[in-house]
């Protein structure tokens, strides 16, 4: 600390001393500027959702100078020749424009739209490495629930987006979007007229859309963003297991300078490829589809990939209408369109705390957890997921049917028993595959790995030798927590608390055995004694 | 180290930390001097190109297209200017990257982490304060105030909700109602022409509205509901009631074209099998017996027009519709 005085620092200048007199802030970043992250591929992928989000809010600030959000009907004279003299919305005609007669401004719209996508794309695979790898638990559970929240907010928001240029194939989307608030019993058709200023699709929708998407919506994601990554801030990122690694500490590097480089840059490679996308792969050609007609379609009618699964659900639901006392009850959007996605997500979010009431654990985890160590959870993740991409596949399946020449009947028959069948299959394989690569970890632990040479002993016989595999390795495969199953005969749990009883009790019991029932026990001292009692 | 919660007896002890494998830029001066080089390159080339950038957005021509092999034809300026833009954005962020990972220190280090919870101490410290606040507030003692409060808040929740009322009319009657009334005409959508049951030969189809009085044209809002299909048939190929058959003329039968299920154009009429398809769900309709659903999720037949002739030979509506056209709705009776 000597030579401070005798080497100048690189913030001892004017403009540190007038921010810092004015907030103090040097006391804040002292102890926070080579504050430690943990490196891995996988961590990345939360920061692809923030930077496309942030090239969103860029982007889209350029497309709202040139954007009128009015339905007003105009004749279009833009340099576009097939439209010459159609009739079309504002809404619509200014998205032509910008297209065709702004410098840049197809450019900007492609890399909104690309961006778009990748944000939800990102979100959802940031989502998928959350939970299998048990990053949501103790004490990581709001931020569970905040990106919930935000993929949400941001299936919301895309739908808003791409259905502002009042094009033919985005106001089919829009009308589907009103049938299924219409749907919604007894307030359905106040709430569609309400939304709507009217019967569809009325003249002020797009402008109250465009409110909704410009502002409500992206100031509430950007507030959720602002929580989710204090909290990762102040809970310190989770890490791998490995050597060095403890739930009692974090490996990693500092902020300043290998993450603001690594972070500050890969935004810059984010931005760079989306830009690469924007420039080359047409998005959203909406000259070609025409302006929006509630009296005409276009073959082929698709919604972008993040609503696919819920269009893919309404299109295989069963045609059931209930008419009754002069009401009626439109099962066929109930179900697939609330319903479901309902349970779904409801299930996603209360996920975390359904399995720490069935494992009573309440300690906090930092160290992730590889998916074969806890199979059940692992089984179930990919059994949701299989269930959105067949959900997903059917949205799509009048382009499938025409690409492989199938009939569009066999393939929704395909996904109607699909959608049950498939996730528990897939379910059940995940779990066996789980459960043998954990034995696999145990056999490498205990006797060593494989080397492929063969000895033969003086009997005659031959042995493949097994080489023991390094300390750092069977610490890394040994430093996952099983849990027990919860016995059945006591009434008093290990902790000497009085167990719930009654349903409620014997629901957890079996939940517990479902979820930890079958795994395969880590290598205990007593294993390790025992073998290498055997050589 | 046993620093695990439950007590569990770990096999194995922490090895610690591996130790730090040297990179060439590490100790080959040579290789560090390569690194910084490719730093600065890609910085360089970060710069050209926004230069490039500049140079495309005023020297090329705003309405001049070439062809991409595979790509196909598209803006120049939209795609140099893309292009330009993706080179200086992403080399800015290789290069960044590219410093982090070749010259920056890469030795690992450790941080402590300490459970979330607050400690002991603190938590005494604020519970204290807090039941000082409440005390000071008397909201404990004073329940005449907790409650009218309580009431208040809840109360004033329902001023915006109030205002909301005016986003809309009521819906009423309004999802019941077309355009089409007794004796009104078929003109065909685009064009509006009076359509004549000659003009139609069998295997034909036509996409109709009805003509409206004093020539009076049809927003958005009457195309949705009032977008009708003509198709014409052999007559025995028609497989309808007594009352169904007499809505129909020589052949030619009339339905409502917006789904019964989420009100998409039923747009796809396959003359073979005479089947209507709904694109958006691929709801399917049987034209022979009156667009009973024979697949998909739509519950209901499309509505049937009644059609005839009038003493001219043009095509006109026998009277509205008797149901409501479109999606179901909660309302919905029939």
């Amino acid at each position: 600390m000597s030579d401070t005085q005798a080497t100048k620092s690189g913030i001892d200048n004017g403009a540190f001393d007038f921010l810092d007199e004015r907030t103090g802030i040097a006391k804040a970043l002292k102890n926070n500027l080579r504050k430690i992250f943990p490196d891995h591929w996988s961590f990345m992928l939360g920061e692809i959702a923030l930077y496309s989000f942030i090239i969103l809010l860029l982007s889209g600030t350029f497309l709202t100078f040139f954007f009128v959000p009015s339905q007003e009907e105009v004749i279009y004279h833009g340099s576009y020749a097939p439209l010459a003299g159609l009739q079309m919305s504002q809404a619509y005609a200014s998205t032509i424009d910008m297209s065709f007669d702004v410098r840049g401004g197809l450019l900007m719209r492609q890399i909104h739209h690309w961006a778009a996508l990748i944000f939800l794309a990102a979100m959802i695979v940031h989502l998928l490495r959350v939970f299998f790898t048990g990053a949501y638990r103790k004490p990581r559970e709001f931020n569970w629930l905040l990106g919930i929240g935000l993929l949400t907010l941001g299936i919301l928001e895309g739908f808003a987006g791409y259905s502002l240029p009042d094009d033919l194939l985005s106001g089919t989307g829009l009308r589907i979007a009103e049938a299924i608030v219409q749907a919604i019993p007894l307030v359905g058709t106040y709430l569609a007229f309400f939304l709507f200023g009217g019967p569809f699709p009325g003249h002020i929708f797009i402008s109250r859309l465009y409110t909704i998407h410009v502002l409500l919506i992206p100031a509430i994601i950007l507030a959720l963003i602002t929580v989710h990554l204090m909290l990762v801030w102040f809970q310190k990122h989770t890490q791998y297991p490995g050597p060095g690694r403890t739930e009692k500490n974090v490996v990693g590097y500092p902020l300043m300078p290998v993450y603001m480089a690594k972070a500050g840059g890969f935004f810059f490679i984010v931005f760079g490829i989306t830009a690469f996308l924007g420039a080359l792969f047409s998005i959203n050609p909406i000259w070609l589809y025409g302006p929006y007609n509630p009296s005409q379609i276009s073959a082929g009618s698709q919604p972008d990939f993040y609503m696919g699964w819920l269009d893919g659900l309404v299109r295989m639901a069963p045609n059931l209408e209930t008419h009754a006392f002069g009401h009626t009850i439109s099962w066929n959007i109930l179900i697939p369109a609330l319903i479901v996605p309902g349970i779904f997500f409801t299930g996603l979010a209360l996920f975390p705390f359904l399995e720490s009431w069935v494992n009573g654990d309440k300690n906090e985890h930092h160290l992730l957890e590889r998916p074969r160590n806890a199979p059940t959870r692992t089984a179930l993740g990919v059994g949701g997921l299989t269930f959105m991409i067949v959900a997903l596949i059917n949205g799509g399946n009048d382009i499938i049917a025409t690409h492989f020449g199938l009939s569009i009947n066999q393939i929704m028959w395909f996904s109607r028993i699909g959608i049950f069948l498939l996730p528990v299959i897939s379910f059940l394989i995940t779990k066996r595959i789980c459960l043998g690569l954990a034995h696999k970890d145990r056999d490498t632990v205990l006797h060593g790995r494989e080397s492929g040479r063969l000895v033969m002993l003086p009997n005659g016989e031959y042995i493949e030798v097994h080489e023991q595999i390094s300390a750092d390795e069977k610490w890394t495969l040994t430093q996952h927590k099983q849990y027990d199953v919860i016995a059945g005969q006591t009434n008093v749990d290990s902790n000497g608390l009085q167990r719930a009883t009654g349903i409620k009790g014997r629901t957890r019991r079996a939940l517990s055995k479902w979820m930890y029932g079958e795994q395969v026990a880590k290598p205990t001292t007593a294993d390790l004694e025992i073998e290498s009692g055997e050589h | 180290m046993s620093d695990h919660s439950q007590g569990e007896i770990e096999p194995f002890s922490d090895p610690g930390l591996p130790a730090h494998v040297h990179r060439r830029a590490d100790h080959d001066p040579v290789a560090e001097k390569r690194a910084e080089r490719q730093v600065a390159t890609l910085f360089v080339i970060s710069a050209l190109s926004t230069i490039a950038f500049i140079v495309s957005f005023v020297g090329i021509r705003s309405d001049q297209y070439i062809f991409l092999p595979l790509f196909g034809t598209t803006n120049a300026q939209q795609l140099a200017l893309g292009i330009f833009f993706a080179l200086a954005l992403s080399a800015i962020g290789f290069g960044a990257v590219h410093w982090a990972k070749t010259l920056m220190p890469d030795t690992e280090q450790v941080d402590l982490r300490h459970t979330m919870r607050s400690a002991e101490v603190d938590r005494r410290e604020l519970a204290a304060t807090f039941d000082d606040g409440a005390r000071d507030s008397g909201i404990g003692r004073r329940s005449l105030i907790k409650r009218t409060l309580g009431a208040a808040l809840a109360l004033i929740t329902i001023s915006p909700l109030i205002l909301l009322r005016d986003l809309g009319p009521l819906p009423r009657k309004q999802l019941e109602h077309t355009n089409w009334q007794k004796g009104s005409r078929l003109i065909t959508d685009p064009g509006g022409i009076a359509l004549k049951a000659a003009d139609l030969q069998v295997g034909g189809v036509a996409h109709v509205l009805p003509e409206l009085p004093n020539g009076r044209h049809q927003t958005l809002d009457d195309l949705t509901r009032d977008a009708v299909l003509v198709i014409r048939l052999r007559p025995e190929d028609l497989h309808l009631n007594a009352e169904r058959t007499n809505w129909t003329h020589d052949g030619i039968i009339a339905f409502s074209k917006l789904c019964t299920h989420m009100g998409c154009a039923v747009g796809l009429y396959e003359q073979r099998t005479h089947h209507l398809l709904c694109p958006c769900h691929q709801s399917t309709f049987d034209v022979t017996t009156g667009a009973s659903v024979i697949f998909g999720p739509a519950a209901r037949p499309l509505p049937q027009l009644a059609i005839t002739v009038d003493s001219e030979g043009y095509l006109v509506a026998q009277h509205g519709f008797t149901e409501a056209v479109g999606p179901s709705f909660w309302e919905r009776s029939v």
